[in-house]
């Protein structure tokens, strides 16, 4: 039992990281109904200022907000389902056919997300001209697969380990191919762990500013690149740059917010038994 | 037809080697026990069989198929766990249905077949519950029932009743019993319990580090068993052992009385002991006796016998029932003959 004393700590403790993380995002959404030269003044007021929605018109009307939506939209989602459907039968062997190899495949797995991605930029910059794959949604649906896809086996295999084989085992003795033994039986019983997995790749996806902002230029371009295309040489336009961050992060804020139980669930599995 | 052949089946995992080459022919129509201690190799055996492993060498027949090679699903087995591995996501219909689907049977069929296994095995109010809300027992009766469903050409059961109260476990073993007589399918059946063996084998298979020690009916184990071991195994309470180091002929090492056969003695007897604990189980008794030399013997007794902890107590035997073992554990009774003089008087 923790005493009442250590409970007010880590409850203090637990308020004051959440609000330190919080803060930048909070002052983001404060300054984006600002006006830019309440932005950047040196005594800047917390709520006693002109609120405006004028940085949000700009931005609406200077760049094509939706285009760059829909674009996140696909290359998240379709990265993470893309990634789903490549780490499914990948973390069913390794859960349920382990060899004595399996687990230094994990960890060689997971030492790749420990690689700087700079090491890899020319190579990959080179193979996307080659192959005609620059400033393409299928581009970043592929990169952002393979980037992610270390995350998503991990994951799953921390779920499906939880599965006992026995009901596997059962499904082949029934008659059941590889694929309806996947189809039929481990993912419906795996089902949070699988959204939980998606949830969490759709917001790593949405997030990822390195590559999308290498290897795009208009057409393709995800909000990452929109909400950088307002830190340009002719200056910092700090109010606009922070309504457009305040839209780039809103869908993925409300996406978090409305499934933070799941998450929660998801990242948290298997640790406590 | 479900007859199941295993010529020369052996199994290794890595450089160990659990099953040792096994030839077994299962009849069809038998119910067959393999029983055995943990880790002797009978659950593998059975997974063998189901196809869920490979064997190392050897070949398995079902039906006089060469099917060693076969998946699970085409080998016309149906397979019941210990953990009842039904499908959590499902209900009951849909798990007893999901072999039917697998084989592509038409949906009116399918309805039939569920709905006259849910009738045999009283699932009928269960069936569009989730296993989660059954009770152990009809958990396992679920199990069953998508087993029967597929008319298998054998059952394979793996300790299926491990997982259930003591009670619940009688019942059910009557049930799968009469299963097995209404059915008059094969059944092979993997359990640790001698009891579960001995009240259900039509022929039992007693299993010791991966090799078959003794195969043969409940009755033929008990009265007649091959060593040592299967003497010891087979019967409850387990044979009592005495080792002797009276010279003889026969080279006799270790003698083996059960406890029914021991007696407690008015007058002559052959040995004398105190006994320690008195286990009431109100048909019967059971004294465990130590004798003056130390060895413990385990004494079956009448369910109102008045004897106590510290009594002093004479014991003689019956003659016939004695078993000889040699020093290496092979029962030599029938080479032998009285020798009742050369070890008791």
């Amino acid at each position: 039992m923790q005493s009442t004393k250590s409970k007010v700590i880590y409850t203090v403790l637990a308020w004051t990281i959440a609000g330190l993380i919080f803060f930048p995002i909070f002052w983001t959404i404060l300054t984006s109904f600002k006006t830019e030269s309440e932005a950047i003044a040196s005594s800047p007021s917390l709520f006693m200022f002109d609120w405006t929605l004028v940085n949000y018109q700009d931005v609406l009307s200077r760049s094509p907000y939706f285009l760059h939506f829909s674009n996140s939209i696909i290359i998240a989602v379709g990265s993470s389902i893309l990634g789903l459907m490549i780490a499914i039968p990948a973390a069913w062997s390794m859960a349920f056919a382990q060899t004595p190899k399996t687990k230094h495949l994990l960890m060689w797995m997971l030492s790749t997300k420990m690689l700087p991605p700079v090491g890899v930029l020319i190579p990959i910059y080179l193979l996307f001209r080659d192959f005609g794959l620059l400033d393409t949604r299928i581009g970043l649906v592929i990169v952002m697969t393979l980037i992610n896809l270390p995350i998503i086996v991990w994951m799953l295999f921390t779920y499906f380990k939880e599965i006992p084989k026995d009901i596997l085992e059962s499904a082949r003795v029934d008659g059941a191919s590889l694929s309806q033994e996947i189809i039929y039986v481990l993912m419906p019983i795996a089902l949070p762990g699988i959204a939980s997995t998606l949830l969490l790749n759709i917001i790593l996806a949405w997030n990822e500013a390195f590559w999308t902002l290498i290897l795009t230029a208009a057409d393709a371009a995800p909000l990452t690149a929109f909400i950088a295309s307002y830190s340009s040489p002719e200056g910092l336009f700090y109010a606009k740059l922070s309504a457009a961050s305040a839209m780039a992060i809103a869908p993925i804020l409300v996406m978090g917010w409305f499934s933070q139980k799941q998450l929660v669930r998801g990242l948290s599995f298997g640790a406590v038994k | 037809m479900g007859s199941i052949h295993l010529k020369q089946v052996t199994k290794s995992f890595d450089d160990v080697e659990v099953i040792k080459p096994i030839d077994l022919e299962i009849r069809n129509g038998e119910f067959m026990v393999f029983v055995g201690p943990s880790g002797c190799g009978k659950s593998t055996l059975l997974r063998i069989i189901s196809g869920l492993e490979d064997t190392t060498s050897g070949n398995i027949e079902i039906d006089g198929q060469d099917a060693t090679h076969l998946a699970p699903g085409k080998r016309g087995l149906a397979m019941v766990f210990q953990s009842y591995a039904l499908y959590p996501h499902m209900s009951v219909r849909n798990n007893i249905a999901f072999p039917l689907k697998r084989a592509k049977m038409g949906k009116s069929e399918i309805e039939k077949k569920v709905d006259e296994a849910a009738k045999k095995l009283n699932l009928v109010d269960y069936l569009d519950r989730k296993p989660s809300q059954l009770s152990g027992g009809q958990r396992q009766r679920v199990a069953i029932g998508r087993a029967i469903v597929r008319q298998p050409s054998a059952f394979l059961f793996d300790e299926p009743l491990s997982n259930l109260d003591a009670s619940l476990r009688v019942n059910m073993r009557l049930e799968i019993s009469e299963l097995h007589k209404s059915l008059n399918t094969t059944m092979v059946y993997v359990t640790h319990d001698q009891v579960e063996a001995m009240t259900m084998a039509d022929r039992i298979a007693v299993f010791n580090k991966g090799v078959i020690e003794q195969v043969g009916s409940p009755l033929e184990l008990y009265q007649n068993p091959k060593n040592i071991f299967v003497a010891g195994f087979i019967g409850s309470p387990k044979m009592n052992f005495i080792k002797t180091t009276k010279q003889n002929d026969v080279k006799v090492a270790t003698i083996g009385v059960r406890p029914e056969h021991i007696t407690v003695a008015d007058g002559d007897f052959i040995w004398k002991g105190k006994i320690g604990v008195v286990e009431h189980l109100g048909s019967e008794s059971f004294l465990h006796v130590t004798l003056h030399d130390g060895t413990g013997l385990t004494v079956k007794a009448s369910g109102d016998t008045p004897l106590k902890y510290g009594d002093t107590v004479k014991l003689t035997v019956n003659d016939d029932k004695v078993f000889y073992f040699d020093d290496s554990g092979l029962n030599i009774s029938d080479s032998v003959s009285n020798l009742h003089q050369v070890f008791f008087d």
